[in-house]
C-alpha cells in the first residue's frame, strides 16, 4: 500500500481545468519528484493534496485513509507536513518562534527540545540566528528555516514545493543534501521542482507533468536519460 | 497642575479607547475584516451591567464581560463566518447591519430614554492641589494590567503565537495545524470582553447609557486603531492613549473645546496622508 495515493485528481480554477485527472503514488521511504514546466500544475496539485484549494474530482489517501476532504489544518496531525512554495515562513516572528509553530501540532517539552537540537545540528546558522526576526534572513536561510519548521512535527510524509526556487547554487546543494538526509532518516518525500535535473538525481521515481496531465513516469535515473525529457526540461 | 490632571484624565480616557481599539485591531489582523458592530458591544455590556447591578456590582461587571464574550462569538458564527471568502464590502455591510440590529434591539428593550448606571461611587483622591477620581486611577491601572497581560499572552502562549501566525499568513498557519476558525472565535471572544470592560470604565466616568451609547467611542477607538496602525496590537494601545490625551487637552482649552471631535478626525486624516499604515503599522505585501 502506498503512503500517499492520488487518484484521478481534477482541479478547476473557475471554468479553467487546471488539473485534468492526475494519478500518482508515493511509497513509504521514497523520494518522488514531480517535474514539469511553469504552469504545468505542480503547485496546484500540492495545494489540492493539502486542502488549501478544493478538488473538483478524484481522491487522495494517506496510509490508506481517505483525506480527500480533510481540512488543511488536520493533515499535519496525520503525519503530513509541507514546505510551501515561496517558503512562507512567518516573517514577523523570530527563527525560534517559527520553529515553535512548526511544533504546534505536537505536545511535550522534552521532545520539542530534542527536535530543536536536531534542526540546529542540521543547520547551525539557524541556531546562531534563533532570536532574529525571520524576515531578515537571506533566501537560503529562510528555506532552511521553512524546511526545519516542517520537520519539527516529525512527519511521515514531507511535501516540498519548489525548494530550490530563487536560491543560489550553493544553497540549492545544502537544501538537496538535507532532503536526502531526512529521507535516509525515514521521512518519505514528495518533491515538486522546476530544477528537474537536481530533483531527478535524488529521486527514486519521477512523474512528468504537462499542462495538467501526467505524461511520463519512471525511475529518477530513467527519466534523466530519457531523450524527450532531456530535451524539454534538462536543457540537453 | 491643571495640565497634570488633564494628562491623567487623557491617559485614562485613552486607556478606554485602547481597550476598544484592541478589539478592532485584533479582529482586523486575524479575520481581515472591520467589525463595525464592535462599538455596540460596549452598549450591550453597559445594559448588561444595568440588569445585574441590583444584585452586586462586581457580579454585574463579570456578567457583562461573559455576556459580551458570548455575544461576540455568536455574532461571528451567525453573521460573519458564512461570509468567509466573500467580498470585503459584503462583510463590512453585514457588520453595519449587526450594529443597527444591536442598537434596535436595545431600543426595543430599554427605550430611547437614558438609563442611569451607577456602578459605584468611588470618591476622589487628593494629592496636594490635584484631586483625581478613583475611577480614573482604576481605569488607568486596569488598562496597564490588560495591556501587559495581552502582550504576554500573544508573545508567550501557543494560542497567542498562533494568532500572530494567522494574521501574517493564513495558509501557512493552516499547514502548521492551526485551526483558523478556532483562532477567529478566540479573537472575537477577547475583543468583545475587552469592549464590555471598556463600557464599564466609561460608565464609571459618565453613568448614563442610551442605545447608541457605543457609537461614538466605537468610531473613536476605530480611529485610534487606524492612527496606531490597524492590525498592530501595540499600535492600538499607542493610538488609543494618543487620542485620549488629545481629546482631554483639547477639551481643557476653551477655544478648542467645541472642535475636539473635528480635531481628532483631522489628525486621522493627516496620519492617513502622511503614513497610511499608521504609527506602528507595517507595510505588508499582500500575498496573492
Amino acid at each position: 500500500m502506498a503512503l500517499l495515493e492520488v487518484k484521478d485528481l481534477e482541479v478547476n480554477y473557475g471554468l479553467i481545468k487546471a488539473i485534468k485527472g492526475v494519478s500518482f503514488e508515493v511509497n513509504e521511504g521514497e523520494i518522488v519528484a514531480l517535474i514539469g514546466a511553469n504552469g504545468a500544475g505542480k503547485t496546484t496539485i500540492m495545494h489540492a493534496i493539502n486542502g488549501i484549494i478544493p478538488k473538483a474530482r478524484g481522491n487522495v489517501t494517506l496510509q490508506g485513509e481517505d483525506i480527500t476532504s480533510t481540512p488543511a489544518h488536520k493533515l499535519i496531525y496525520k503525519g503530513m507536513a509541507q514546505v510551501p512554495e515561496g517558503r512562507r515562513i512567518f516573517q514577523e516572528l523570530t527563527v525560534f518562534e517559527n520553529l515553535q509553530l512548526g511544533y504546534y501540532s505536537k505536545k511535550g517539552k522534552a521532545e520539542f527540545e530534542e527536535k530543536l537540537t536536531e534542526m540546529y545540528e542540521h543547520f547551525p546558522i539557524l541556531k546562531q540566528r534563533s532570536s532574529q526576526i525571520a524576515g531578515t534572513l537571506s533566501g537560503g536561510e529562510q528555506q532552511m528555516l521553512a524546511m526545519s519548521r516542517a520537520m519539527m512535527s516529525s512527519p511521515k510524509l514531507l511535501l516540498l514545493d519548489e525548494p530550490s526556487m530563487g536560491l543560489s547554487p550553493l544553497y540549492v546543494n545544502t537544501i538537496f543534501e538535507m532532503i536526502e538526509t531526512v529521507n535516509k532518516q525515514g521521512t518519505t518525500v514528495l518533491l515538486v521542482e522546476q530544477n528537474a535535473k537536481k530533483a531527478l538525481t535524488i529521486a527514486n521515481r519521477g512523474y512528468v507533468l504537462e499542462i495538467g496531465k501526467m505524461v511520463k513516469t519512471g525511475t529518477g535515473a530513467d527519466l534523466l536519460n530519457d531523450e524527450e525529457i532531456v530535451k524539454a526540461y534538462l536543457g540537453g | 497642575m491643571d495640565f497634570v490632571l488633564t494628562l491623567v484624565n487623557g491617559l485614562s480616557l485613552g486607556g478606554i479607547y485602547a481597550m476598544i481599539a484592541l478589539g478592532y485591531t485584533m479582529v482586523y489582523g486575524i479575520a481581515k475584516m472591520l467589525n463595525f458592530a464592535h462599538g455596540d458591544i460596549i452598549m450591550v455590556g453597559g445594559y448588561t451591567v444595568l440588569i445585574f447591578l441590583s444584585i452586586n456590582p462586581i457580579l454585574a461587571i463579570v456578567a457583562s464581560m461573559i455576556f459580551c464574550l458570548l455575544l461576540g462569538i455568536v455574532v461571528e458564527k451567525v453573521a460573519y463566518k458564512p461570509l468567509r471568502g466573500a467580498s470585503p464590502l459584503a462583510v463590512l455591510i453585514t457588520a453595519i447591519g449587526v450594529s443597527y440590529l444591536l442598537q434596535s434591539l436595545a431600543l426595543i428593550i430599554f427605550g430611547a430614554q437614558p438609563e442611569y448606571v451607577i456602578i459605584a461611587d468611588l470618591g476622589v483622591l487628593n494629592i496636594g492641589e490635584i484631586s483625581i477620581g478613583y475611577n480614573t486611577i482604576i481605569t488607568l491601572v486596569s488598562t496597564v494590567i490588560i495591556m501587559i497581560a495581552l502582550t504576554l499572552f500573544v508573545k508567550y502562549t501557543k494560542i497567542g503565537r498562533a494568532m500572530v501566525a494567522v494574521s501574517e499568513d493564513k495558509d501557512a498557519a493552516r499547514l502548521m495545524g492551526i485551526n483558523i476558525n478556532m483562532i477567529i472565535t478566540i479573537t472575537f471572544a477577547i475583543g468583545s470582553s475587552l469592549a464590555a470592560l471598556a463600557g464599564v470604565f466609561s460608565l464609571l466616568k459618565v453613568p448614563t447609557i442610551t442605545p447608541t451609547y457605543g457609537s461614538m467611542p466605537g468610531i473613536k477607538a476605530f480611529t485610534a486603531a487606524v492612527i496606531g496602525g490597524i492590525g498592530s496590537i501595540p499600535g492600538a494601545m499607542v493610538g488609543g492613549i494618543f487620542l485620549g490625551i488629545v481629546e482631554c487637552i483639547c477639551n481643557s482649552i476653551p477655544e478648542l473645546a467645541p472642535y475636539t471631535i473635528a480635531i481628532e478626525f483631522l489628525i486621522l486624516i493627516v496620519i492617513l496622508l502622511v503614513k497610511p499604515s499608521g504609527i506602528l503599522g507595517k507595510k505588508r505585501r499582500e500575498k496573492v
